[in-house]
């Protein structure tokens, strides 16, 4: 009646741990989707677009030789359906042990003249309301189970506001807070809370982006790199690993110097 | 009622799945979970004692009903042996009220903390299951709740196509609300138990197969390190109730304080914390140290006398002893051969196991006879049960070979036990059960549950993979 009858179930000796992925149809999503599912995870994807969606699990499911992957339509700023959602692929997979929340957006920054209420309103709705949806439930349920793992992709872009892309900077602080306190919240349960801060993944988000993209990785380097940190159960990964110091250093920039310069 | 999650683990703590977890009161509770599960699509499960070693009480995702709120004992005649219980009752619940009457459950599982209700729907079978078959066959009738929402009574003359399903039938039928057994009388809390040794493993099966109709109980230990003309040794207790006027003070032996498992070794060492001293042994060389010490002390001959509990709880005597194989758990894989073949089977077992360096740590031996059972495990025969530690590192390794054991046990005509083995695949479980008993059971199961609301991992794995 369910998926499950495509899916080997779970056994000691071949555990298969579970994972949903929100936002796995392209990019970064869409590697990590293949990476956990070549690493032997079962993997629920979400995404809007469910023809990419079909594809990507066909593809995955193929090579693997077993279904691995199933599809699941789904706009994350449709709030109200998430509860029934998460219930239905959680009975599917016959359980959780990973969630990842991929999903963001982000428009071509404007120049410095540029105001777009309707941009950032998109963003702040995807990016972290339409996140905290996921992270609510998903979180409330990894509590009570005293085990899982909560992967949040934030952004290099949220370490600090800049000039150029307002609406996005602040969508992605907000998200790594929120990461922040559920990871202060969920230690002591036994639940591990990534927050990933990528610099620039040569994905479609990318190709929209005006200006210098300086050490842009391919989004495989960086779903190998989220895999590692997900593995050794770490609490922030910046990829490539050397974002964290450039960010480091913009983070101590003194404001008096910060709001005079152009980045 | 389903907003949270609990986590629930197999006996082995090997597999775990997550739940909604409901306690119900009654079969009308049982019936509006039933109802719920279908408005949201989700399936349910039952679970007792959650005693199984691997996944025949873990539905993960779906609703598991936990069924040990419903353990009231309720009616007990003394004098004619019968008592009704709700299937949450355990077997620790059941022999503390009807022993110090002098009678004893005719059937009974090595842990006592095994629900009545998880007993019929796994239909355990004892150390004496060549003599007194399988729990089933001392249920008198049972009441049962069905996902169309039927409340029905079996017994072997009513509704006897579903008494011989839905025992043994791992509640993919319907639910337990109440059972009906007949109870053995005893003249004595006391058994007297042979021990005595067996040199290998073909005089390993003829001591348990003419040890047997001298005897109400029969197991034997077998030595999973021994090798060469040794493969299969082992020890063998054998034991029988007392006679009537045997036991010159029954009233004594038969009460409760004469059987309960003492909680102290020597009297000063909690038990409950021996497991953590076992971990240290939990590996190939430690185990095998243990096997030769025990096999060395097994060696004289001797009778003696053993409390009922004693004899039968080995799993309970030393707390959490599960624990002591560490993070990966352990699995038990036990298979079911018939007499003639058992020999030849076990022999390329344990080789095999020897050679890949993935030996068993403990190692049980059992003598069965056939009942009619629809899934029956049970064959004229004997059974080895032998327990593994799961380890990260050689688990795809441990899998592939507990698959040629399911080849070689097959080839031999054997069967399995799903309280048991938790590998099986479902072309595997066909196979021995044949199609037309499949066809059967599925056939009931529609009739019973039209909307496939039970399902179980086990379910998923043995029916529908």
């Amino acid at each position: 009646m369910n998926h499950l009858s495509e899916i080997k179930p779970a056994t000691p000796l071949n555990p298969r741990r579970r994972a949903i992925i929100v936002g796995a149809s392209v990019g970064m999503g869409a590697a990590l989707a293949k990476k956990l599912t070549q690493e032997g995870y079962v993997a629920a994807l979400v995404a809007r677009q469910a023809d990419k969606l079909n594809a990507l699990c066909a593809e995955i499911n193929a090579a693997a030789g077993e279904t691995r992957a199933l599809a699941y339509p789904h706009d994350v700023t449709h709030y109200d359906d998430v509860p029934n959602l998460l219930r239905k692929i959680v009975a599917d997979l016959g359980g959780l042990d990973a969630f990842v929340l991929m999903a963001g957006i982000n428009f071509p920054p404007g120049g410095i003249d540029s105001y777009n209420f309707d941009h950032d309103r998109q963003m702040a709705e995807v990016n972290y309301i339409g996140a905290m949806a996921w992270l609510n439930p998903v979180a409330e349920m990894f509590q009570a189970a005293r085990r899982g793992q909560i992967v949040g992709v934030g952004s290099v872009a949220g370490d600090r506001g800049r000039i150029a892309n307002l609406g996005y900077n602040a969508s992605k602080a907000a998200l790594a807070t929120y990461l922040e306190a559920l990871r202060n919240r969920l230690t002591r349960f036994g639940v591990n809370v990534l927050t990933v801060k990528p610099g620039f993944v040569q994905t479609d988000m990318l190709k929209a982006a005006a200006g210098p993209t300086p050490f842009a990785i391919p989004p495989e380097k960086a779903a190998d790199d989220i895999y590692r940190a997900m593995r050794r159960r770490k609490q922030t990964l910046y990829t490539p690993f050397f974002w964290r110091y450039i960010m480091l250093v913009i983070q101590h920039i003194p404001s008096f110097i910060f709001r005079r310069l152009s980045i | 009622m389903l907003n949270t999650f609990t986590r629930l683990e197999n006996f082995g703590h090997s597999l775990d799945a997550p739940a909604y977890v409901v306690q119900p009161r009654n079969g009308v509770d049982v019936y509006s979970v039933f109802k719920k599960a279908k408005r949201l699509g989700l399936t349910v499960t039952a679970r007792g004692a959650g005693r199984s070693y691997n996944d025949a009480a873990l539905n993960g995702g779906g609703i598991v009903l936990d069924m040990t709120a419903m353990n009231q004992i309720l009616e007990w005649n003394p004098e004619s042996g019968v008592v009704r219980c709700e299937p949450g009752v355990t077997l620790e619940q059941l022999w503390q009220r009807v022993e110090p009457d002098g009678w004893w459950p005719p059937v009974v599982s090595g842990t006592m903390r095994t629900t009545l209700g998880g007993c019929l729907a796994a239909n355990i079978h004892g150390k004496n299951n060549f003599k007194m078959g399988v729990i089933g066959e001392h249920v008198v009738e049972f009441a049962a709740v069905l996902p169309t929402g039927a409340e029905i009574t079996c017994s072997p003359k009513k509704n006897a196509d579903l008494f011989y399903a839905m025992i043994g039938g791992y509640g993919m039928l319907g639910v337990f609300t109440s059972v009906t057994m007949q109870m053995k009388r005893v003249y004595s809390g006391l058994l007297s138990v042979d021990a005595y040794p067996a040199p290998n493993l073909s005089r390993h099966l003829s001591a348990l197969e003419d040890g047997a109709p001298n005897h109400d109980y029969i197991v034997g230990w077998l030595d999973t390190f021994a090798s060469g003309a040794a493969l299969g040794r082992g020890q063998i207790h054998a034991a029988r109730y007392l006679r009537e006027g045997e036991d010159p003070n029954p009233q004594e032996t038969l009460k409760l304080k004469n059987q309960i498992l003492p909680p102290m070794i020597f009297g000063v060492f909690p038990k409950s914390i021996l497991y953590q001293f076992m971990k240290p042994f939990a590996n190939n060389l430690g185990w095998r140290m243990v096997n030769l010490a025990k096999y060395v002390a097994s060696l004289p001959k001797h009778t003696f006398r053993q409390p009922h509990a004693a004899f039968h709880f080995l799993l309970d005597y030393v707390p959490n002893w599960e624990l002591s194989y560490g993070r990966g758990g352990l699995i038990q894989y036990q298979s079911f051969l018939p007499k003639e073949s058992a020999e030849a089977a076990w022999t390329e077992i344990l080789r095999f196991s020897q050679k890949r360096n993935m030996p068993s740590y403990l190692g049980v031996t059992k003598r069965h006879r056939p009942d009619n059972f629809l899934l029956t495990h049970a064959v004229d025969g004997f059974s080895l049960a032998l327990d593994f530690k799961v380890r990260e590192a050689t688990r795809p390794r441990m899998a592939g070979m507990l698959r040629e054991f399911d080849e070689i046990v097959l080839e031999h005509g054997g069967r399995f036990y799903f309280a048991k083995n938790g590998e099986t695949t479902a072309q595997t479980a066909q196979a021995f059960y044949g199609e037309e008993t499949v066809k059967r059971f599925k056939k009931l199961k529609k009739r019973c549950d039209p909307n496939g609301l039970l399902e179980s991992n086990l379910y998923r794995r043995i029916f529908e993979g």
